[in-house]
């Protein structure tokens, strides 16, 4: 996709340890998000998606992490080596993120008021009284009537629902062209967790923003994304519509991911689990990593690293250059992927 | 019970048994002490602290005499110990494991090891004496004040400075950090306005009990600057064995301690937003 809004091409992150050699939880990202388009990123603790939206914000701690290599292209900007003071013009006004637990992430000692306005004021360049009321209707949009009492209430005055409205107000207050949410729906219980979801994609379509969402929760990036990502141990190793990755998926990893999603049609029978661990990232097994717990493995997988190539078409046709995902695509990772 | 009988001091060396028995009679020590306790516990809760055994004035007056210096000099101990620990601190959290945090933390290690009758009795040799700025003793001004509050707060500063570091490297790792950075906030802003507020309420009460124990005096500072304040009149009665004055001190600290830790507690709800009531 050449006018893709977001497009990460072999994101390599390195973070230096007690081990030697240190570890490498990122280890070629590739990840093309399209304007308006919502975009998850699944995996599970550990595998990477939290540090992909890291290094998109540019808020990686360096050191001890390091961008080994790789390009992360916003806009068609080159992210990666911009200087500090270009990225922070981008953070909160052109990206925004909304975090996983509203109650840590907001500060408990400034009232919502004013953790809202301090990005109208820096980005929009807003006056102190602007800003209110522009925060105030940001509440009314995010769902929270009665905006201009919620100014005024420090974070702990708020139910969790509410924190998470205020969090993607304030990720959402300078009509970003793409809002990361990372697990924003984690630490709330299921009604919640609906609302939420819902007005993410609300707030889509009115403010036209693309949305990456990251998540661990097939359910509920099967309830809200366009595409699918799978990452594991910092790699992509299957993307694709969702239908597609939902109803096809390639890669032995998603298709275990699948299965052990409980489901009320299934009820009875054992659900099922994927053996063994996801790898630290200080010791990510040669060639394909998730060979040591793929019922699938041939002698290949533990060699050589598979390719991210593009099965949509039937043939393994390799995909141009890092996977230049078109819309139509899936892509895949995995030695044995249509095969059978 | 403390040994000693304030009878012997009053009477002198040269008193004879009858002499001794009569002052006891007077003063009452003769009577068994739970009667003695109950009798001064009855005048404690009427405001009535006796009068002291040696100068025969009123406790009450003794102790209000001597507070005012007392009260200044542990304000502006206190005051010069935030000046100095503060900002270094801070300085030391943001830009931890630099040169500015070495030398920070080195002044922090020197100044708690350092008696604080020794850095008085320097800054005397060379501020007062050397090279005359300041008086060599007595009060009355501020000037007078100078050297033992730099004395008593370098102590004071030198733990709080750890205690700010501590405070400020904690708030810094917190995740509405991130947050704030999220937001495309400058650095100065992510960590004066945002952590700074936050980082700043542990020092907030470690200070108010500081200043509540200095209320009580400053013993040593004030033996070494020959200031006259409440310090050295409680330690003079404990030799004196002058039982109302110790009395009434170890309440009156006990009152100023209770209501500056009430006053701190007010000023951390202020400060605090997560504790308020209602």
């Amino acid at each position: 996709m050449a006018d893709a809004l977001l497009s990460i091409r072999d994101l390599a992150v390195s973070f230096q340890g007690r081990e030697a050699g240190g570890s490498r939880p990122l280890r070629g990202v590739d990840l093309e998000v399209g304007p308006g388009e919502v975009h998850a990123l699944v995996g599970e603790s550990g595998s990477g998606k939290t540090l992909t939206a890291t290094c998109v914000l540019g808020l990686l701690p360096v050191p001890p992490a390091r961008i080994e290599a790789g390009s992360i292209r916003f806009q068609g900007r080159e992210l990666l080596g911009l200087a500090e003071r270009e990225r922070r013009k981008l953070r909160g006004r052109r990206i925004g993120m909304v975090f996983q637990e509203p109650s840590k992430y907001l500060n408990p000692s400034m009232r919502v008021g004013e953790q809202i306005v301090e990005a109208l004021i820096l980005h929009l360049g807003l006056s102190r009284r602007g800003a209110r009321a522009r925060a105030a209707e940001l509440l009314e949009l995010v769902g929270l009537p009665g905006g201009r009492q919620i100014l005024r209430r420090y974070p702990h005055e708020l139910s969790g629902g509410m924190r998470q409205r205020v969090m993607i107000a304030m990720a959402v207050s300078c009509e970003p062209a793409l809002l990361i949410a990372d697990e924003p729906t984690t630490a709330l219980d299921v009604t919640l967790q609906r609302q939420i979801l819902r007005l993410l994609l609300e707030l889509r379509d009115r403010l036209g923003m693309a949305v990456l969402f990251v998540s661990h929760d097939l359910a509920v990036v099967h309830g809200i994304s366009e595409r699918v990502s799978v990452i594991y141990c910092g790699k992509i190793v299957e993307s694709g519509s969702r239908e597609r990755v939902f109803g096809r998926p390639l890669h032995p990893y998603t298709q275990a991911l699948l299965a052990s999603v409980p489901e009320a049609s299934r009820r009875g029978t054992r659900l099922a689990a994927i053996p063994g661990t996801v790898p630290d990232a200080a010791h990510v097994p040669a060639g394909c990593a998730f060979h040591p717990r793929c019922p699938l493995a041939v002698e290949k997988c533990r060699l050589e690293v598979p390719a991210l190539l593009d099965y949509a078409a039937g043939p393994p046709g390799r995909a141009p250059a890092g996977g230049e995902a078109g819309a139509s695509s899936h892509l895949a990772a995995c030695h044995l992927a249509g095969r059978s | 019970m403390v040994p000693g009988d304030p009878a012997l001091v009053i009477a002198g060396v040269d008193a004879t048994a009858e002499d001794i028995a009569a002052i006891r009679a007077r003063i009452g020590t003769d009577r068994p002490l739970p009667a003695q306790y109950l009798d001064w516990l009855w005048r404690v809760v009427r405001f009535d602290f006796g009068t002291s055994l040696t100068s025969g004035q009123p406790v009450t007056a003794l102790i209000f005499e001597r507070f005012g210096l007392t009260l200044s000099l542990a304000l502006l101990g206190m005051l010069i110990s935030l000046v100095v620990a503060l900002p270094i601190g801070v300085v030391s959290a943001v830009r931890r494991w630099s040169f500015w945090d070495y030398l920070g933390m080195g002044f922090s290690q020197a100044g708690m090891a350092v008696p604080s009758f020794w850095l008085g009795i320097l800054l005397l040799l060379a501020l007062a004496v050397k090279i005359p700025l300041f008086p060599l003793f007595g009060s009355g001004s501020l000037r007078h004040l100078v050297l033992p509050a730099v004395a008593l707060g370098i102590a004071r500063a030198a733990v709080l400075l750890r205690l700010t570091r501590a405070s400020m490297v904690e708030e810094l790792s917190k995740e509405y950090v991130i947050t704030a950075r999220a937001k495309g906030l400058t650095e100065r802003m992510v960590k004066y306005k945002h952590a700074l507020r936050n980082g700043l309420l542990p020092v907030v009460t470690i200070a108010g009990i500081q200043l509540g124990y200095m209320l009580g005096g400053a013993i040593i500072i004030e033996q070494v600057f020959s200031l006259p304040g409440l310090g050295r009149l409680f330690l003079f009665g404990v030799y004196q064995r002058d039982f109302p004055l110790i009395q009434g001190g170890v309440v009156f600290v006990a009152f100023a301690f209770s209501l500056i830790n009430f006053l701190v507690d007010i000023l951390y709800s202020v400060l605090n937003p997560r504790i308020r009531v209602g």
